[in-house]
């Protein structure tokens, strides 16, 4: 940062940080949402640069048993090194039903160990509001979002009748049992998060660079997320692969190319 | 590799006039479509028995394909070899006019998509009117379905002219106008050999000739205060630069309390300590003097402050079903503050579509219209005239937590400081309780119960206190020995069972008050901790919120301060049984704040009594 002008970098972490304090305030009873993925470790860096070097809520990791054993190793080391208060969400219920993906398809279990697991934790810890690290460019579907963005009682997103948003101000009310989504990366793209993670030295997850001409591009349940061929190891050739292609970030997702419109139906019933 | 900012364009226009054709034709001619999207689309197309259209590109929901309305606003990217954009597809039908508004307000330009078959329409002219509220001033209109008009040169300059004049009685001035046929890509991306009588920018020739909004760091200070932290015992005020630079040492006078202090520090995380901040940061510093400051406050330099104001002026345009009412109470956003406010007078409506004029008087305010009002607010408001300091010139109008309109700020600025009158604000049917009274007020009754020795500075905190809370508009009193002895307790001395009984009397005045609304500020030594228990049950089983503050000074500081020279007839043996001399005083061990007068000036105390009283006093419970 030079002394007077700003970098879209600079603004984007501005705007985050902005986002993340008219959270703050507005809700009393926050969490967010922790994947361990490299959005997610920009939101937690993010959520710290708000709050001065604090995490001031606590983080949910909903595990769905079908993690990879490297992420829930850099889970405990990051938790420690960001001084988290984590949680850590199993759905035992449905596993006990034999919910899995040896025997359902992954909408199903998308749902039942993601959205149905982040339900039963809102319900225990009663949350108003929780901070998730989406992104405009994801998905058609997440392009519609808001910063603040209201679900209702029964965990459904009714994006065909969002509330206005604009000049910074917010939704900031929620009825019992309603929740509202902040969602303080929404202008950020999947370079710019790089970009980011390389200018701050964010710790992320080694399965993002390629290993044996393999790495993940985007990180999920184990049995249903695919390396991508790659030969990029490290940020700058990573951002130099991402420029070239014009494959979308969740191609190696199964859950989302499993049906037409699956990931709108996965998050009209609350997947993130 | 440090990239700018993307220019962020909205798309908007009459429903059907083309836009989301022109915005598959851009995304498609330079490339920035994913890999399979076009196969895909075309697919879907066969499979539903339709011709593929490039508009199916956006329509990414499947309601979307149904209806074959865009209903709500998405970013897409795409990039030319000047500079990466930002497409905001802002809706043309007018159900979504929420949307329209919250997708056009973050943009930094404009193009307006008119059909040359059916020209300017309703939607075309309340765009533009939304766009020049939202103050987006560049402005680029693509005349569309050239193809349909034999690509006629008449036709085009026909609707220029027409829709320049509209704009310019809104005081916008659109850079170009374009004939396009997005459909087949003439004069997007390349120049149409089909109207060779059109020979300036095609669309995006256009698009990379506008420059980015600047940031506004050359306009005055405002720092908006979003937040104060305590870590590690220290204060540090937050917020977002909306306009101008801040550094350390700048002295920063904050509104609306008028207190003035330097900044001592400029933090960020990670980042080195002090560095400037400009506008658009979101930083967080600490002052040098410890003034009270609570989200909300606006700090500018002191040369240049905002206006403070509670009655003011404001064009406002209304997107929900129920109107505004004039009259009524709404809540009223502005930055970080939110205040109550009455709609005074509604002096004009527009049609936003045919810029038609009503001046007769106006009740209310339906959607989809404009008005100019005049706006009360219960709190006085930090704000500045739009069209010199846009951020602390707009605000929204929100009823029932619901965002329902967005107004601007404008012309001079009264400075009558009446409070609202509150004759409409609740019906309430059958009891008055607390409650009732605490919500037409904005805050509770308590007692604030300041004990401490003669000359701890009592009587000067309360009086400080007392104007504090009076200028913020809250009911409140103090309640003082002398004012107390010369009346109700005129039958009463100083021996021990007559102060007990002139604390009694007084702390039950004090819970009557307190039960009708009032913040009662009260000052006496009151040395007997037996005393000031009593007082908080009295207090108590009125209900009445008790809070104690212990007004610290050690002896030797009060009885040099001496102001009513008590103390020097008590050591001359002219007054018995004084406090501190020969009468003991017995120092609270859990007063709920506790202020060091030798150690903070009058303003620091109060500030810190401001900082735990005024939660507790806005802390009255939700309408339910």
């Amino acid at each position: 940062m030079t002394e007077l002008s700003r970098t879209h970098l600079d603004q984007l972490e501005n705007q985050s940080i902005f986002i993340f304090r008219e959270a703050y305030h507005a809700f009393k009873n926050i969490a967010m949402p922790w994947s361990m993925g490299k959005d997610s470790n920009v939101l937690i860096w993010l959520a710290r640069k708000a709050f001065l070097g604090r995490v001031p809520f606590p983080v949910l990791h909903i595990d769905t048993t079908y993690e990879f054993p490297e992420m829930l190793e850099f889970r405990e080391w990051a938790a420690k090194h960001h001084n988290l208060n984590l949680i850590v969400k199993i759905n035992t219920e449905a596993r006990a039903r034999g919910i899995g993906y040896e025997t359902h398809d992954p909408v199903t279990v998308t749902h039942e160990l993601k959205t149905v697991a982040l339900q039963q934790a809102l319900a225990e810890y009663k949350w108003d509001a929780l901070i998730t690290g989406i992104r405009r460019d994801e998905d058609p579907t997440r392009a519609k979002e808001r910063y603040f963005s209201p679900r209702n009682a029964q965990f459904e997103w009714d994006y065909k009748d969002q509330p206005p948003e604009f000049w910074n101000q917010f939704v900031t009310t929620t009825g019992k049992g309603e929740h509202v989504r902040v969602q303080p990366l929404l202008d950020w793209t999947e370079v710019d998060i790089w970009r980011y993670i390389q200018r701050e030295n964010i710790p992320i997850p080694k399965m993002y660079f390629a290993r044996d001409g393999k790495r993940f591009r985007s990180l999920g349940c184990s049995p249903i997320t695919h390396p991508i061929d790659s030969t990029a190891s490290t940020i700058d050739e990573i951002i130099t692969e991402l420029e070239a292609t014009r494959t979308t970030e969740r191609a190696g997702r199964a859950q989302d190319n499993y049906e037409r419109n699956a990931m709108q139906k996965l998050r009209a019933k609350g997947f993130l | 590799m440090q990239e700018q900012r993307p220019l962020k364009v909205a798309f908007v226009g009459h429903v059907d006039h083309g836009k989301s054709t022109l915005i598959g034709r851009i995304l498609h001619d330079t490339g920035s479509l994913p890999e399979g999207k076009i196969e895909e689309i075309k697919k879907a197309c066969a499979a539903e028995g339709m011709e593929f259209e490039f508009a199916f590109l956006l329509d990414a929901l499947l309601e979307e394909q149904k209806q074959n309305v865009t209903i709500d606003t998405t970013e897409i990217p795409f990039r030319t070899s000047r500079r990466r954009y930002a497409i905001i597809d802002a809706p043309g039908h007018k159900e979504f006019l929420k949307n329209m508004i919250t997708g056009a307000s973050r943009a930094d330009a404009a193009i307006l998509v008119i059909g040359a078959d059916e020209g300017v329409r309703e939607q075309s002219r309340r765009h533009a009117y939304l766009l020049s509220m939202l103050g987006i001033n560049h402005i680029i209109v693509v005349v569309n379905k050239m193809d349909l008009v034999d690509y006629s040169e008449k036709r085009f300059r026909e609707i220029e002219q027409e829709y320049r004049k509209f704009l310019q009685e809104l005081g916008l001035n659109a850079r170009t106008f374009i004939p396009v046929s997005a459909k087949d890509g003439e004069n997007v991306a390349r120049s149409s050999m089909k109207m060779k009588w059109y020979c300036a920018s095609n669309v995006l020739e256009a698009l990379d000739l506008l420059e980015a909004q600047k940031p506004d760091t050359d306009l005055p200070l405002r720092f908006c205060v979003q937040d104060v932290y305590r870590f590690d015992g220290r204060r540090i005020i937050t917020g977002r630069i909306e306009t101008g630079a801040l550094r350390v040492g700048d002295q920063l006078v904050f509104s609306p309390a008028n207190k003035s202090s330097a900044v001592a520090t400029i933090e960020r995380w990670t980042a080195p300590l002090n560095q400037p901040a400009v506008a658009g940061d979101s930083v967080g510093i600490t002052l040098a003097e410890q003034i009270f400051v609570e989200r909300g406050y606006v700090a500018s330099h002191q040369n240049d402050t905002p206006i403070e104001t509670n009655r003011f002026h404001a064009d406002l345009f209304w997107i929900v079903r129920e109107p505004l009412r004039a009259g009524h109470f709404y809540d009223l956003r502005l930055a970080t503050q939110e205040v109550k406010c009455q709609i005074v007078s509604i002096e004009q409506v527009v049609d936003s579509s045919t810029l038609e004029t009503k001046t007769d008087r106006h009740e209310q305010l339906e959607r989809n219209e404009i008005g100019r009002l005049t706006i009360q607010t219960r709190n006085p408001l930090v704000v500045d005239n739009h069209e010199r300091i846009p951020n602390l010139g707009r605000f929204v109008i929100v009823d029932d937590g619901q965002i329902c309109g967005g107004g601007t700020i404008f012309g001079g600025v009264y400075t009558d400081r009446t409070v609202a009158k509150s004759k409409n604000i609740f019906w309430t049917e059958g009891k008055i309780t607390p409650r009732t009274r605490a919500m037409r007020s904005g805050h509770r009754g308590a007692v604030v119960w300041l004990t401490g020795l003669s000359g701890a500075g009592k009587s000067t905190i309360a009086q400080s206190l007392e104007r504090d809370l009076f200028h913020r508009s809250m009911h409140t009193y103090v309640l003082d020995g002398d004012n107390i002895r010369h009346g109700l307790n005129s039958n009463l001395g100083f021996s021990p069972d007559d102060r007990v009984e002139n604390i009694r009397r007084v702390s039950e005045v004090a819970k009557l008050m307190a039960d009708a609304g009032t913040v009662v500020i009260t000052a006496f030594i009151s040395p007997y901790r037996m005393d000031r228990r009593r007082a908080r049950e009295i207090a108590l089983e009125g209900n009445a919120e008790f809070i104690e503050v212990f007004v610290d000074a050690p002896l030797e500081v009060c009885e040099a301060r001496d102001p009513k020279n008590l103390y020097k007839k008590a050591r001359a043996g002219e007054i018995r049984e004084f406090t501190g001399i020969d009468a003991p005083y017995e120092a609270p061990e859990d007063a709920e704040i506790v202020v060091h007068t030798d150690k903070q000036t009058i303003d620091e105390s109060v500030g810190t009594i401001l900082e735990q009283l005024l939660p507790r006093l806005r802390d009255y419970g939700n309408d339910e």
